[in-house]
């Protein structure tokens, strides 16, 4: 079996803050094969971003510095390349969606330009080219009337015109590994299903990986093949989607689910939500950084961390303990 | 977190019958753009309502759901007037107030309040949670006395979950979800019989989301309240609300029972809005058929002629493109605004 496209071993990223310094990715380990998607699921502060950002060496530091771990692509590790080496790979072999387009996009310079740049940077096309190739990009990402289109401003595009301007950039370079980072948390809802469906269907098509980076559920049910829960910088469950979501065994990922209404769910009946507040990076407990919530939290989970381990093929989880729904 | 303390039942809720507590008949919510400095002259108007009715009775829940522009916030802003409305009636409790002034809505607006969504943006940071809380309080003079005004803010902090101790913390100290908590018990201070709820929950993380719908419910259940419950979240929408209004650039489209609503959508727009929500579990979502419609909302500054979802309707006809569908009721709660179910 060919390895992985890209294998993370226990990356670990922290940042210093007014509160001490904080561990915002804790070891945390995947792979993602190739044209796999595989979902990255969590709420705000559970790491999911950091370990995206990390893996691209995009973290501001200071105040953030990534501690430890290795991430090997393409059978190189990035922690140890230079800046001309990370830049050769950033947005050519890996590229990235990001939430908001608006603040993604250079208002001054046109779409076109934008979407040529990575042509020209990473390719070496001259730029009639590079906007030759712009202009068929915007097309296969179904903005209407490209020709015209390639000389407007981000401005003068909608939410979703705009992420699909995203879009066509990240895939500029055909790159391996496209990560998205809650691509469509900004836009309506019709619109989502819109540029999900895009995204899903263009990986398909040139076969690339993709990194999902998401706090919805219902997501990653629709999309992913693969996902990894994330709870105070964390992976606590990983599994694939079918098997997670059929079977789920971490004690946060059954509170996720109960908590969540469904739209086919059942009419009346009382939503069953995790007690408590989500962890405090400054302050988590010395065991199980869920402990304080879980319903069946022992002694050994209030001491010491629990590791990831595969309790059934290809499922892992991170409980002392055997929760079923 | 504490269980919320059992509060006296509101006065109003007993004998609640089927009374109907608000209603709204045709109403227009306008918005003109002005140029010019001194001389000002209409250039535009944003149809931001556009000739909305619907009604709610007692102890209801009426869900507003549509994307961005589609004029849900709108709608309860002028059903609060803080909105002036342009066209059309809002009946309260049996009262028009479409032309209150501001004296005559001051008594009225101690029974509707509003929760809205922000929980960071809408309370104070210098105020303590017990002046949030008490502030109508004071405003209203329904505190008899200082002891009367802490007892209240009390009961109210143990109403909505929090314990008591944190009366005198501030809003920065507290977690979205708990300061969701404070909004909501300073929404409930003068026992009021609506409550407007403007995306209440979106702005909170997964898991602390559930704990609020519980509350709002439970909220309902003992103080015999009724909510406007308006959001984004079909899901949450559902889950909470009997009856469900969705909204398109300034119009209902589809009003109907909320088991009917998803069981047989009959707008298309309904229909594409419940395709677009994913569903928490991968078998349902491989079997799904699940119709996307093209395009993104217009703007409500120059909708489309006829019916203003035709341009990304996979169903339109030439009709819609001229004649613009009226709201139709079908019987047994249910009305909808499209030629496919309203011409003979």
């Amino acid at each position: 079996m060919a390895p992985p496209l890209l294998q993370v071993r226990n990356l670990t990223t922290r940042f210093n803050s007014e509160r001490g310094q904080l561990t915002a990715v804790d070891q945390v380990s995947f792979d993602i094969a190739e044209g796999e998607t595989v979902a990255i699921v969590g709420e705000s502060g559970s790491g999911k971003s950091v370990t995206a950002l990390s893996i691209m060496r995009l973290i501001p530091s200071p105040p953030g510095r990534i501690e430890a771990g290795e991430v090997l692509f393409e059978g190189k590790d990035l922690f140890k390349l230079n800046d001309a080496e990370i830049r050769a790979i950033r947005g050519n072999r890996i590229a990235m969606i990001f939430q908001e387009p608006m603040s993604s996009l250079n208002p001054a310079l046109s779409v076109g330009l934008q979407v040529a740049e990575p042509v020209n940077l990473h390719r070496g096309a001259a730029w009639a080219k590079a906007y030759a190739a712009a202009r068929e990009l915007l097309g296969r990402v179904r903005i209407p009337d490209a020709a015209r289109r390639l000389a407007s401003f981000p401005h003068q595009y909608s939410g979703g015109m705009r992420q699909r301007v995203m879009i066509a950039m990240a895939l500029a370079c055909q790159p391996r590994l496209i990560i998205a980072d809650e691509p469509t948390t900004a836009l309506d809802v019709t619109v989502q299903a819109q540029i999900l469906d895009l995204i899903k269907e263009l990986t398909r098509e040139t076969g690339s990986s993709l990194l999902l980076i998401t706090h919805d559920l219902g997501v990653v049910a629709r999309y992913a093949d693969r996902v990894a829960v994330m709870y105070g910088g964390r992976i606590v469950e990983t599994a694939p989607a079918r098997v997670l979501y059929k079977a789920p065994r971490h004690p946060y990922t059954l509170g996720l689910m109960a908590s969540v209404p469904r739209l086919d769910g059942e009419v009346g009946r009382r939503l069953v939500p995790i007690e408590g507040q989500p962890p405090d990076l400054a302050e988590l407990p010395p065991g199980c950084a869920f402990s304080p919530r879980c319903r069946i939290a022992s002694e050994p989970c209030r001491t010491a961390r629990p590791p990831l381990t595969e309790h059934a093929p290809q499922h892992w989880k991170a409980c002392f303990n055997d929760a079923r729904a | 977190m504490p269980a919320p303390e059992a509060l006296p039942a509101n006065p109003r809720a007993a004998g609640a019958g089927n009374d109907e507590v608000v209603r709204v008949d045709d109403l227009k919510v306008h918005f003109p753009l002005t140029k010019g400095t001194i001389i000002q002259r209409r250039v535009a108007t944003v149809q931001a309502v556009d000739g909305i009715s619907f009604a709610l009775t007692r102890g209801g829940t009426l869900g507003l759901v549509g994307e961005s522009g589609c004029g849900k916030s709108t709608t309860g802003l002028a059903i609060l007037r803080m909105l002036e409305p342009t066209a059309g009636r809002i009946v309260f409790e049996g009262e028009d107030i479409t032309f209150h002034d501001k004296e005559r809505m001051r008594p009225i607006r101690r029974r509707m309040q509003m929760v809205y969504q922000d929980p960071y943006g809408s309370l104070n940071p210098r105020m303590k949670v017990r002046d949030i809380i008490g502030e109508p309080l004071a405003v209203h003079g329904t505190a008899a006395n200082a002891r009367a005004y802490r007892e209240r803010v009390a009961q109210l902090i143990r109403l909505v979950g929090l314990l008591p101790d944190m009366a005198e913390r501030y809003p920065h100290e507290f977690s979205g979800g708990q300061r969701q908590r404070i909004g909501i018990a300073r929404a409930l201070a003068l026992e009021p019989s609506l409550v407007i709820c403007d995306e209440p929950v979106s702005a909170l993380d997964v898991s602390i989301q559930a704990q609020v719908v519980n509350l709002f419910m439970e909220l309902q259940e003992r103080l015999g309240l009724t909510y406007i419950f308006i959001a984004h979240n079909l899901a949450v929408v559902r889950h909470i609300s009997d009856r469900i209004a969705v909204m398109y650039l300034g119009r209902i489209v589809e009003l109907a029972n909320r088991a009917e609503l998803y069981k047989s959508p009959l707008h298309p727009y309904t229909e594409a809005l419940l395709a677009a929500i994913p569903v928490a579990d991968p078998e349902v979502e491989a079997r799904r058929a699940r119709p996307i419609v093209k395009g993104e909302v217009g703007s409500a500054l120059n909708p489309p002629s006829g019916c203003r979802f035709h341009p990304r309707c996979p169903k339109a006809m030439d009709k819609c493109k001229s004649v613009a569908p009226l709201l139709t009721d079908l019987g047994a709660g249910r009305a909808v605004a499209c030629h496919l179910h309203t011409s003979a």
